[in-house]
C-alpha cells in the first residue's frame, strides 16, 4: 500500500508535474515561437542578402562592361570629330589663303588695278587738255565769227548811209563834202558813195521797213570772213537770180479790217451823176509817154545784166544756172 | 446831207475810240504812268472798250489791259475782279490773229503775280483755252499762248498739273518743231517751267518725246533758244536717276560742253546747271561727264565768270567729288582745287563761300592723298579763318566745320597741319592732335621736325581736361618723345629750374 500509495503520490506527483510542465511550457510557448521566427527570419534575410548581393555584383560586372563600351565608343567619336574639326581648320586656313590671294590678284586686276588707275587719270589729263584746246579754239572761232558779224552789219549800216546821203557825192564841177580840195586823198565814204549805185527809194521793202530796194540784201554779205566788200555786190544783188518775190497779199492784213466808215460809205454808195469823165482825156498820150519812158530804161538794165552776167561767169561755178535764170527774168 | 453827218459822227464817235485805247495802251506800256492811269479810272473804261465792236479797238483795250495787269499786282488782281476774264477766254477761240495775242498777253500778265491769279487764270478757262491756241497756224499766236501757259505752271505743282491734264505738252512739242526762234524760245521755256516742280510731271514732258527735240536745239546759233533748252534739260534731269539717264541718253554731252564756251553767260550758266544736275544723282553719270571733259570745261568755267553765276559749278565740282574717291582725283587733276580756292577768296556771298566749302569737303574727305592736296593748297588755315569768324553765317560756319573735320581726319601732311595748332578752338584741335598722334610715332623725321618747329612746345601748351580725348592724344605725342624734351618744353619749366639752383648746396 504503502507502495501503492507511494506509487499514487508518485502519480500525483508526475502529473503534478506535468500539469506544471504544461503550465511552464504553455507560458514558454510564445518566447520561444518568437524566437523560432526571428531565428527563421534572420537565416532567410541572410538567404536573401546574399542571393541579392550576388545579383548585384553581377549587375555592377554588366555595367562595368556595358559603360567601357560606350564610353570606347563616345571616345572614339570624339577623336574623330576632334580630328575632323582640325582638318576643316586646316583646309579653312587653306582655303582663306587661297582667296585672299585670289581676291588680293582680282581685285589688284581688275577695281583698283594701279595701273589702269595712273592711265584713267593720265587719260583724264589729257583728255582734258584736249578738251580745253578745242574749247579755246571754239571760242576763238565764236569771237571771230561775232566780230565778222559786226563787220558786216556796220557795213551794211555804212551802204545804207551812202544811199541815204548819195546827195553828198562829189561831180566834176563840184567837190562832195567827203572830197575836200586842200586834202590829198578823198574821205573813204566818198569811195563808198561812188560805188554806191543810186537807185531812188521808190517804196519800202514789204519785210523789213528800213531796206531800200536796190540796197544789198544782209544774204548777200553774209559770208563769213570773206572782206569782200559788200558794196561791190550792190549792182547784182538788184538781179540776182535769188529775186524777191512780190508780196502776195496788199499791206492790209486781214480782210476784217476795213474801216467800217469805208464800209459803210460803199453800203450807202449810190453812183454821182456827173458830166465829168472817169478818166482824164490826157489820158492816151499820158500812157504812150509813159510806155516810151519804159522802153529805155529796159534796153538799158538789160545791157547792164548781160555785163554782168560775165562777170558772174568768171566769179561763180554755177555760173551756168544763174545764166539761164537771169534770162528768164530779162526775157 | 444829213446821211453824210450821221456817217461823219460815227466815224468821229470811233476815231476817238480808237484814238483814246491807242493814248492809254501807249501810256500804259510806260511804268510811270501806270498810277496815274489807275488813279484816273482806267480800268473800268477799258472794260466796256473790251467788249466793242470794232476788233482793233477790242484788241488796243486789250493790249492796254495787258500793259496794266503786267505791271503791278493789284492791277492783276483788278483785272479778275472786273471779270474780263472770261469774256478774253470766250473770245480766245474766235477772234483774229492780233486779238488772240492781245489777249494771251493779258493772261498771261494776269497770272505772273501770283499762284492765285493764276488759279483764277485756270478757273476760268484759261487753260484750255491757251492750248486750243497752240495749235494756231500763226506762230505769234503759238508764242503769246505758250508764254502764258509758262507763266501759269510756273507757281506750283497743282498748277502745272492743270497745264498738262488741259494736253499742253504735245503741242508744246510741236512748238518745239516750228521754224521760227521765238516760238522755240517759248516753248522750251514753258517746259522748264512745267518739269521743274515734280518727277510725274518732268516723266510726263519726257514721254512726250521731248528730249529729242531739246537735244537738237542745243547747237543752235541762238542763245536764248539755248538758255531754255538747257535749263529745260536740267529741270528734267534733276528729279530721278532715269530721267538723268535719259537725258544723257540724248548724247547731249560733248555738243553740251561746247557749250560752256559759249558768248552768253546764262547759256553757261544753264549749262553748269544741267550738268550739276545729271551729276548729282549715281557715280557712273559723274563718270560720264568725266569722261567728256567736262571738269576741265567746268573749272575753266569757274574761272571766267563771277558771283551767282559760280555755284551751279563749284556744286557741280562737289557733287561729283562726292561719288568716289576715284572722281575726286580727277577733279583735284582737272585743277579743281586751286580754282575753288580762287572762288572762296573772291567771293563775298555766304552762300557761295558754304557752296565752295562744301566741295573742298568733299574733295577732300576721301584718301589722305586728296586731303594733302587740301592742305598743300592752303585752305585749312582759309577754312578755320571762315570757321572763326564771327561774321559768317551759320550754315557756312557748320560747313566749315564739316569740311574741317572730314579732311583733317584724312590728312597726314604735317606741314599742312602745324598752323592749326596755333589757332584752333579744342574742337577742331583735338582732330589735329589725333592726327599728329597717329603720325608720330612711326615716323622719326616728322618727330625732328615737329620739335624743331615748336610743335610740341604748342602741344604743351594746351590746357585740356584730364581725362577728355584731347588729353589722351596729347599723352600719345608725349609718349613719342624723351622725358627731358617733353619737360623743357613745358610751360613753366623755367622756374622749376630757377626753384633747384635755390635749393641747390654746394658740397
Amino acid at each position: 500500500m504503502a507502495e501503492l500509495m507511494k506509487i499514487e503520490t508518485q502519480v500525483e506527483l508526475f502529473i503534478e508535474e506535468i500539469l506544471h510542465r504544461h503550465n511552464q511550457a504553455e507560458e514558454n510557448r510564445k518566447r520561444e515561437n518568437q524566437a523560432a521566427i526571428r531565428i527563421q527570419s534572420w537565416f532567410r534575410a541572410c538567404r536573401v542578402r546574399a542571393y541579392l548581393s550576388h545579383l548585384h555584383k553581377k549587375a555592377v560586372i554588366i555595367q562595368k562592361i556595358w559603360r567601357g563600351f560606350t564610353a570606347r565608343a563616345r571616345f572614339r567619336q570624339m577623336v574623330k570629330e576632334a580630328y575632323f574639326i582640325m582638318k576643316m581648320n586646316f583646309y579653312e586656313e587653306m582655303a582663306v589663303r587661297i582667296q585672299r590671294r585670289w581676291r588680293g590678284f582680282f581685285v589688284r586686276k581688275y577695281t583698283h588695278n594701279f595701273y589702269a588707275r595712273k592711265r584713267y587719270l593720265r587719260g583724264v589729263l589729257v583728255n582734258n587738255e584736249f578738251v580745253r584746246r578745242d574749247l579755246d579754239e571754239l571760242e576763238e572761232l565764236q569771237r571771230r565769227e561775232k566780230n565778222c558779224l559786226e563787220l558786216v552789219k556796220e557795213q551794211t549800216a555804212k551802204v545804207y548811209l551812202a544811199h541815204r546821203s548819195h546827195h553828198l557825192l562829189s561831180t566834176k564841177q563840184c567837190p562832195g563834202v567827203f572830197n575836200p580840195p586842200f586834202k590829198p586823198a578823198p574821205h573813204e565814204m566818198e569811195q563808198l558813195l561812188r560805188q554806191v549805185k543810186y537807185q531812188p527809194p521808190t517804196r519800202l521793202a514789204p519785210g523789213g521797213g528800213t531796206r531800200v530796194l536796190g540796197m544789198p540784201s544782209p544774204a548777200a554779205l553774209s559770208v563769213p570772213w570773206t572782206r569782200e566788200s559788200p558794196w561791190i555786190k550792190t549792182r547784182r544783188s538788184c538781179c540776182s537770180p535769188r529775186f524777191t518775190l512780190p508780196p502776195i497779199a496788199s499791206k492790209k492784213q486781214q480782210g476784217l479790217l476795213r474801216e467800217p466808215g469805208e464800209v459803210w460809205e460803199q453800203h450807202v454808195n449810190c453812183p454821182d451823176l456827173t458830166l465829168r469823165l472817169q478818166t482824164s482825156y490826157t489820158h492816151l498820150e499820158e500812157a504812150q509817154n509813159h510806155l516810151q519812158q519804159l522802153q529805155p530804161a529796159k534796153f538799158y538794165r538789160r545791157t547792164i545784166r548781160t555785163g554782168n552776167m560775165l562777170h558772174n561767169q568768171g566769179l561763180n561755178s554755177d555760173a551756168f544756172t544763174k545764166t539761164a535764170y537771169a534770162k528768164k527774168f530779162i526775157l | 446831207m444829213s446821211q453824210r453827218q450821221i456817217i461823219q459822227a460815227f466815224e468821229q464817235y470811233q476815231k476817238s475810240r480808237l484814238q483814246f485805247v491807242q493814248t492809254v495802251s501807249d501810256l500804259a506800256s510806260r511804268p510811270q504812268n501806270i498810277e496815274m492811269l489807275q488813279n484816273a479810272g482806267v480800268m473800268s473804261l477799258l472794260r466796256p472798250l473790251m467788249l466793242d465792236v470794232v476788233p482793233s479797238i477790242q484788241q488796243t483795250a486789250a493790249l492796254a489791259l495787258g500793259h496794266l495787269a503786267d505791271h503791278s499786282d493789284d492791277l492783276a488782281e483788278a483785272v479778275v475782279k472786273e471779270d474780263i476774264l472770261p469774256h478774253l477766254i470766250s473770245s480766245l477761240a474766235s477772234q483774229n490773229n492780233s486779238y488772240k495775242k492781245a489777249a494771251a498777253f493779258v493772261l498771261r500778265a494776269v497770272a505772273k503775280h501770283s499762284p492765285e491769279l493764276s488759279q483764277a487764270v485756270v478757273a476760268c478757262g484759261g487753260v484750255d483755252a491757251l492750248v486750243v491756241c497752240l495749235s494756231d497756224f500763226d506762230p505769234g499766236v503759238k508764242e503769246a499762248a505758250a508764254w502764258a501757259l509758262g507763266f501759269i505752271a510756273r507757281h506750283n505743282a497743282s498748277l502745272s498739273q492743270s497745264v498738262v491734264d488741259a494736253g499742253a505738252i504735245p503741242q508744246l512739242v510741236m512748238c518745239l518743231l516750228e521754224p521760227k526762234v521765238t516760238v522755240k524760245r517759248i516753248a522750251a521755256s514753258t517746259l522748264s517751267d512745267i518739269c521743274k516742280h515734280t518727277p510725274e510731271l518732268a516723266q510726263t514732258v519726257v514721254e512726250s518725246g521731248a528730249i529729242a527735240h531739246l537735244a537738237q536745239m542745243i547747237l543752235n546759233p541762238d542763245a536764248k533758244l539755248k538758255r531754255q533748252v538747257f535749263s529745260a534739260l536740267s529741270q528734267i534731269s534733276k528729279h530721278s536717276i532715269s530721267l538723268a539717264e535719259m537725258v544723257i541718253e540724248a548724247e547731249i554731252f560733248p555738243a553740251a560742253v561746247v557749250c560752256l564756251r559759249d558768248q552768253d553767260e546764262f547759256v553757261r550758266k544753264n549749262v553748269c546747271t544741267l550738268m550739276r544736275e545729271v551729276v548729282k544723282h549715281t557715280p557712273e553719270l559723274s563718270q560720264v561727264i568725266v569722261n567728256c571733259g567736262g571738269m576741265a570745261a567746268v573749272v575753266d568755267y569757274l574761272g571766267n565768270c563771277q558771283g551767282n553765276l559760280r555755284l551751279p559749278g563749284i556744286m557741280m565740282l562737289g557733287y561729283v567729288a562726292a561719288h568716289s574717291e576715284k572722281l575726286a582725283m580727277a577733279v583735284i587733276l582737272s585743277k579743281g582745287v586751286p580754282q575753288l580756292s580762287l572762288c572762296l577768296s573772291e567771293e563775298t556771298e555766304h552762300h557761295i563761300k558754304a557752296a565752295t566749302v562744301w566741295s573742298i569737303g568733299q574733295i577732300g574727305q576721301h584718301t589722305p592723298e586728296h586731303a594733302k592736296v587740301v592742305a598743300t593748297a592752303n585752305l585749312l588755315p582759309k577754312l578755320l579763318e571762315l570757321y572763326m569768324d564771327a561774321c559768317s553765317s551759320e550754315d557756312l560756319q557748320a560747313k566749315c566745320k564739316k569740311a574741317l573735320k572730314s579732311i583733317l581726319q584724312k590728312c597726314t601732311y604735317l606741314p599742312g597741319l602745324e598752323p592749326l595748332l596755333y589757332d584752333a578752338p579744342s574742337n577742331i584741335l583735338k582732330h589735329v592732335v589725333f592726327q599728329f598722334s597717329k603720325v608720330l610715332p612711326h615716323d622719326s623725321k616728322a618727330r625732328r621736325l615737329f620739335v624743331t618747329s615748336g610743335g610740341l612746345k604748342k602741344v604743351q601748351e594746351i590746357e585740356a581736361e584730364p581725362g577728355s580725348v584731347l588729353q589722351e592724344h596729347i599723352n600719345a605725342i608725349n609718349s613719342c618723345f624723351p622725358e627731358e624734351i617733353v619737360r623743357y618744353y613745358s610751360p613753366g619749366y623755367s622756374e622749376v629750374l630757377l626753384e633747384r639752383l635755390e635749393t641747390y648746396q654746394p658740397a
